[in-house]
């Protein structure tokens, strides 16, 4: 897959994330037809609402979001990390930025950029507390990443206050940071006609990250080093990584890029840190990344399915559907989705097994992991 | 999350047939370490003069913010002695809470704690197939739960829920009340004794007439499930085999043990527990379901399973530590700020301790965050409130951080396992 | 039922009537690969019948079939006349069947007892465990065989030959007549193998059955009542041992002689390229697992650690290529102080390592085969430029590897775990012979491989020593390490302990040294040649002290007499 474009290879890629999706919508039907709504009607009005251009605008944007954060999960999950902090990262790392781009008056262009930095730092910062963690006392980066999801909200919502960082928003009872000058706001780009709304203009940014992804991973020696670490930690250690330095790097690489998930959104619509800033975004990233297989496209596609749910979905309640029917695919998608892969991955494995077998002639001694051929 | 933790060459906690000598030295071990705790939280409350403390009341908080997170807790010990992590705990107590609320309402509450086990149980199974049958990676598997779990309640509630008396999208209508158990006789005696404040024995009358009156039955299950728990997994052929799926399934195998249906029946247990949990939460501490009630307990109740290294006495102590901190946010005042001096002589002990042990490193950090913790008790009035909520998230970080190192998780925690994969 | 044997007839064995085991007809595929073709197998109750074949013939999956563990495709099992199905592992404990793995099923974290009685547990009402029982059976069947268990011992304190003796005594408590003992010897030295076949016939007298895997044919020659050879999955032949030779049955297994390690020429030249001084690592308790260990390896030279597993060498040799840290101690590598160097460096510098567990140290098994050719090799040309990966380079460097080693295997883009134990040793070698390094640190170059690759791996290894390789090598292989080394070193907690000289040594007296029984205290008993001479002679720095307090029988007065007594 990564070296030759077989197609035989990409269609049996693409045959798990299609079951599971047909799996998981089987069970929504399911679920929908027990409570005694339609299926058929229900499936209707979120495709007839996805089709209208403002919320394909709006699925766009989303999935802009999503991608990043499926990306800072990928990172992780490539040498076995699991980065759930993703959320904590982001939140804390959009407050800093916001309050810095508020309160500082530097030309548009340069805060933009230094918003940017700024977030990126603070989302490496948090992660990486727990990539040390990890190196030198051994702590698993999921205890701790989940521990550091707390604390980011018992902080966000120390600093978010009147006289800390937040000030009174005009004609509501939302509380936020001071908004971010004008000049500082990145403009939109008017991506699909009639929407009457534009994407986010650092839709730019995810799609560089995710070709910056895409390079470090496959192309260079510190890429090569962080999934030799995935595959193997023994053998990583062998090879001469120090694995130690790798585990804080990840971590750090991870959480600057959790850093930027809040960006589109700050930068690009609500241009502060607010009481109702998304938030939940990483444990959204985490579903993406292991639906698109930690691929830079296959997270892209994935991005915009979820988005497609989510957006879609906002018309249900309308209908009287209660629309966490859309939750319920989600789910049922993640786990029969990973399934599924398994279930791929194993086949594969005999298969190939078969096919080295049928190349150089039977012997008779197995290979040496019996883990595929004891199926 | 396998790798790393682990070191695997201190000598594990004494094996239970070396004898009775072992389990007698940690009984007195215990007992001393009780004692030093309650004098300790004696001399503290004299210092400070928060005589929350150890007041009965909140105690009998802690013991009830104690027991969803032990049940949670109990529930990861099921599962990862038998090789499975459990991350989806968080989302099993969340069906349990909505079991509870949806059999509670409709049924009475003890139909509630029956569905809330079977929802958490339902959870456990998914999770067992998932991991045990298909081998996915644990903790994906647990992140779908807890993901799909949500999702399920959300959309349960709006179908059921809404429109009902009392109830709404996010609420249950309520459930009536269990009913409340106390060691009969003891209440006023030890509460005039409290209300003396006298140095060490008011405060043991506290802590006893917290623990002894007005208890829920759910409560009072938690407390008996750990003993049980302790006996099953540690002295019946159940609980040997089981621990040798999570410390050498291939060995195990090797004996005609059926893994993969231990593995099972040990995670079903496991989400069964955490929907106790959910129970507590529904049943006890209130009494209806609603969303976002579990709040991250599920996770916390991991955490201390894992400085409780995998057994059960220190689990329990864990979860206590975590209620106590709970219980005295809930009933503001001064007392977490108390709770700093607490903290600051606890930790400056343990670094002495390390430092006698020569272990310089991890003695000069802790006692170094030790006196920090002092001096901002001594300079400040009070802790923020907004701050408070993460002061159990922080201590879960810092006790990981000084004791990851002595931690020991079954050699074969968290790693797949398929059928005839021994040599 | 067509005739298995093909040379000699199934002759009958003193006292062996009834028929204990018999297997008809197995055939066993897995995905790709045959493993065992119309197998058939008669083995008679109360004697030792020996499964030889090489690496990789079968043997092991034939008896994963006979234990229940594995599903035969085709074919019956019979047990005591009885046709059976044996579909787990607790259908063969039933019907008497115990099997001592090859590598070892305990439960590192539990005691011995917990150990043997798991799945058999004794239980008091309520399914509460019966230990006192427990331990009071144990002890009566340890005692009966002269295991010398204790049940209350945890297994991860126990050392290899201890292991090996819980293993067989699971399988005694669990009332197994017939016994399967997988390669018992290949981690054992020569005095444990001696004590390993009391055993066994101490067992076959009172009317067990034991099956015996090996591919040792001394070994085999001297413990076996009948021998049934198998060569790539099928039956070649059953033979009494007094009718066959070593040779001829090595003719049976492999189809030719076997190849023999042995080097003739030295090459040593007097250019150090290794030197180390005073090595010390510890563990992460802080106990000194190596102990002040001096070395030096020339060019051209091959220098072999011996040392029953466990006494130090994973870590020496981890320490060397910079996977664990010194405490003590200085490195140089040609001239370069490396004390302190990071595995990296050290690799760049021209260390290639050939590590013991290549499932986990040497391959990425997931990955493909030219990827795992960058690994361990990362930064160095054909495998990249500068920071990155030069694709082009890895793929025509790693065509080269299997053109020049020999490597079965369809294409470079098929996964490492698809190809075989042989073949994976033979890449990773070529590998780590290609950037034609200073030092090759090899552990267990040749295990688990078939006698093909062996042989290959053999000559590979001579031929770069004669190129002025240096090369560092540990092995479990006695007859592997005496052949192919220049000078060989005792290595025995943590310490090298005694010299040998690889033209003279035999390997019971190496394992006399190994197990530190070998070492007395009077350096003026007589010995009884130069060589055990050198073996008596500890090293100037230790002086008798630790290996005297290993010394199981302080009786015996020589190597070999305390041989005989264990």
């Amino acid at each position: 897959m990564k070296s030759r474009l077989d197609p035989g290879r990409i269609g049996l890629a693409l045959v798990a994330p299609v079951l599971a999706l047909v799996f998981a919508v089987a069970i929504a039907v399911v679920v929908l037809v027990i409570s005694g709504y339609s299926p058929l009607d229900t499936i209707k009005q979120m495709v007839d609402y996805a089709s209208q251009p403002r919320t394909q605008a709006l699925i766009v944007n989303t999935a802009t979001y999503y991608y990043l954060s499926a990306v800072a999960v990928a990172i992780g999950f490539k040498m076995n990390l699991f980065n759930i902090g993703v959320d904590g990262q982001y939140r804390l790392a959009a407050l800093a930025a916001a309050a810095i781009g508020g309160n500082v008056a530097l030309p548009g262009p340069i805060n933009i950029v230094l918003m940017i930095l700024v977030a990126m730092a603070v989302g490496a910062m948090w992660s990486g507390i727990a990539g040390l963690l990890r190196a030198w006392r051994g702590v698993s980066e999921v205890i701790s990443t989940i521990m550091l999801n707390a604390i980011s909200t018992a902080i966000i919502a120390y600093l978010l206050r009147p006289g800390r960082l937040a000030v009174q928003t005009q004609g509501s009872n939302n509380i936020g940071t001071k908004p971010i000058p004008k000049s500082s706001q990145v403009p939109g780009i008017p991506l699909i006609p009639d929407a009457g709304m534009k994407v986010f203009g650092l839709i730019i940014v995810a799609i560089g990250v995710g070709v910056g992804y895409s390079v470090l991973l496959n192309r260079t020696v510190f890429g090569f080093d962080l999934r030799a670490t995935g595959w193997s930690q023994t053998a990583a250690v062998a090879s001469g990584v120090d694995v130690k330095k790798m585990l804080v790097v990840a971590m750090l690489l991870s959480g600057a890029v959790a850093g930027l998930v809040g960006m589109p959104q700050l930068l690009g619509q609500s241009y502060s840190y607010s009481l109702d800033f998304p938030t939940g975004l990483g444990f959204t990233g985490i579903a993406i990344a292991l639906l698109g297989r930690n691929h830079p496209v296959g997270i892209a596609f994935g991005a915009l399915l979820w988005a497609f749910l989510d957006q879609s979905s906002q018309i249900l309640d309308l209908e009287g559907v209660p629309k966490e029917i859309v939750t319920i695919i989600q789910g049922a998608t993640v786990l029969s989705v990973v399934i599924a892969y398994e279930l791929v991955r194993r086949y594969r494995l005999v298969q190939e097994q078969r096919n080295v077998g049928k190349a150089l002639g039977e012997t008779s001694e197995p290979p040496v992991v019996s883990s595929g051929a004891t199926a | 999350m396998s790798a790393i933790t682990s070191t695997d060459t201190s000598p594990a906690p004494a094996g239970r047939s070396e004898g009775k000598r072992a389990s007698r030295t940690s009984l007195r071990f215990i007992a001393l370490a009780v004692l030093g705790l309650i004098v300790l939280l004696s001399v503290v409350r004299q210092v400070s003069g928060a005589t929350d403390l150890t007041a009965a009341g909140a105690i009998s908080a802690a013991l009830a913010l104690a027991v969803p997170i032990a049940m949670a807790g109990l529930g990861g010990l099921w599962s990862e002695r038998a090789g499975v992590v459990n991350i989806g705990l968080e989302g099993m107590m969340i069906l349990g809470t909505w079991g509870a609320g949806w059999a509670g309402y409709q049924w009475g509450p003890w139909a509630g704690l029956v569905a809330a086990i079977i929802f958490g149980a339902i959870g456990g199974l998914l999770h067992a197939i998932a991991t045990v049958i298909f081998t996915v990676d644990h903790i994906v598997s647990g992140v779908a739960i807890n993901i799909l779990a949500l999702g399920a309640t959300q959309y349960l509630s709006k179908a059921l829920f809404e429109g009902k008396p009392g109830g709404s999208t996010k609420q249950s209508p309520p459930v009536h009340d269990m009913g409340r158990f106390s060691v009969p006789g003891i209440g006023d005696p030890l509460g005039s004794l409290e209300r003396h404040h006298w140095f060490l024995v008011s405060d043991v009358a506290g802590i006893l007439r917290g623990l002894l009156t007005n208890l829920s039955w759910i409560t009072i299950l938690a407390i008996l499930l750990f003993p049980l728990t302790y006996w099953v997994l540690w002295r019946t052929a159940f609980g040997l085999r089981l621990r040798s799926c999570g410390e050498s399934p291939v060995a195990a195998e090797s004996l005609g043990i059926n893994v993969y249906r231990t593995k099972i029946v040990a995670v079903v247990v496991s989400g069964g527990l955490a929907g106790i949990g959910g129970a507590a939460l529904a049943l006890a501490a209130s009494n209806f379901y609603q969303e976002g009630q579990t709040g991250g307990r599920g996770y916390i109740g991991l955490a201390a399973m894992i400085f409780g290294n995998w057994r059960p006495g220190l689990l329990a102590a864990g979860s206590g530590l975590f209620g106590f901190s709970d219980a005295l946010q809930l009933r503001g005042g001064g007392s977490v700020h108390a709770l700093l001096l607490l903290v600051a002589i606890v930790v400056v002990l343990v670094g002495l301790w390390q430092l006698y042990r020569r272990r310089v490193a991890q003695g000069i950090i802790a006692v170094a965050s030790g006196v920090i913790v002092l001096v901002y008790y001594l300079v400040s009035d009070e802790v923020p409130a907004e701050l408070t909520g993460a002061v159990p998230y922080v201590t879960t970080l810092l006790v990981l951080a000084l004791a990851s190192q002595r931690l020991r998780m079954p050699a074969a925690d968290g790693l797949a396992y398929r059928r005839g994969q021994g040599s | 039922m067509p005739a298995a044997v093909t040379e000699a007839g199934p002759a009958p064995v003193s006292g062996g009537g009834q028929i204990a085991v018999q297997l008809q007809g197995i055939t066993k595929r897995f995905p790709g690969v045959v493993a065992n073709r119309d197998v058939n197998i008669t083995v008679r109750r109360g004697s030792v019948h020996a499964i030889v074949g090489e690496n990789g013939a079968g043997k092991s999956t034939l008896m994963k079939i006979l234990y229940g563990m594995q599903r035969p495709d085709e074919g019956t099992i019979s047990i005591d006349g009885r046709p059976l199905t044996l579909a787990t592992p607790s259908d063969a404990i039933d019907a008497g069947i115990g099997m001592v793995h090859q590598h070892f099923m305990l439960a590192d974290n539990f005691t011995v007892l917990e150990n043997v009685v798991l799945g058999s547990e004794p239980t008091k009402t309520g399914g509460r465990i019966d230990f006192d029982t427990a331990r009071e059976r144990i002890r009566s069947i340890s005692d009966s065989y002269g295991l010398d268990v204790r049940p209350d011992a945890l297994v991860a304190d126990l050392g290899v030959g201890d292991r090996q003796r819980v293993e067989i005594l699971k399988v005694l408590y669990r009332g197994a007549r017939i016994l399967i003992l997988d390669e018992p010897t290949a981690v054992l030295v020569p005095q444990e193998v001696r004590r390993l076949f009391g055993a066994i016939k101490e067992l076959t007298g009172e009317g067990f059955t034991v099956i015996f895997i090996s591919h040792h044919l001394d070994e085999v020659l001297e413990i076996a009542d009948e021998i049934t050879v198998i060569r790539r999955g099928e039956t070649v032949a059953t033979v009494l041992p007094r009718d066959v030779t070593a040779s001829q049955l090595a003719e049976l297994m492999v189809g030719s002689e076997l190849p023999s390690p042995e080097t003739r020429e030295s090459t040593v030249t007097d250019r150090v390229v290794l030197e180390g001084r005073g090595l010390t690592v510890v563990d992460a308790d802080g106990r000194e697992v190596v102990k002040d260990v001096d070395l030096t390896i020339h060019a051209g030279e091959v220098l072999g650690i011996a040392g029953v597993e466990g006494n130090g060498q994973t870590q020496l040799v981890e320490a060397i290529v910079g996977m664990l840290p010194l405490v003590g101690g200085r490195l140089e590598l040609d001239g370069t102080d490396i004390t302190g160097w990071g595995t990296r460096k050290c690799r760049e510098l021209g260390v290639g390592f050939i590590p013991e567990d290549r499932g986990r140290h040497g391959l990425l098994l997931e990955a493909p085969l030219w990827e795992n050719r960058i690994l361990g090799h990362q930064t160095e040309k054909p495998n990249s430029r500068g920071v990155w990966i030069d694709r082009r380079g890895a793929r025509s460097s790693t065509d080269q590897i299997v053109d020049e080693y020999d490597v079965r295997t369809p294409g470079i883009d098929v996964t490492a775990n698809s190809l075989s134990g042989g073949n994976q040793q033979k890449f990773i070698v070529g590998r780590e012979m290609s950037g034609s390094p200073k030092l090759l640190v090899a552990a267990h170059p040749t295990r688990g491989v078939d006698v093909g690759a062996q042989a290959a791996i053999w000559e590979h290894i001579r031929r770069a020593r004669r190129d002025g390789l240096a090369v560092l090598l540990i092995s479990a292989d006695l007859d592997e390490l005496i052949g192919l080394s220049d000078t060989i070193k005792v290595m025995l907690r943590g310490r090298l302990v005694a010299d040998a000289d690889p033209a003279t040594v035999t390997p019971e007296q190496l394992g006399s040294a190994m197990t530190g029984a070998g070492s007395v205290d009077e350096p003026a008993a007589p010995a009884p040649d130069p060589v055990a001479q050198r073996l008596a002679t500890p090293d100037a720095d230790a002086p008798g002290a630790a290996a005297a307090d290993v010394v199981q029988e302080p009786s015996q007065p020589g190597p070999n007499a305390s041989g005989e007594s264990l």
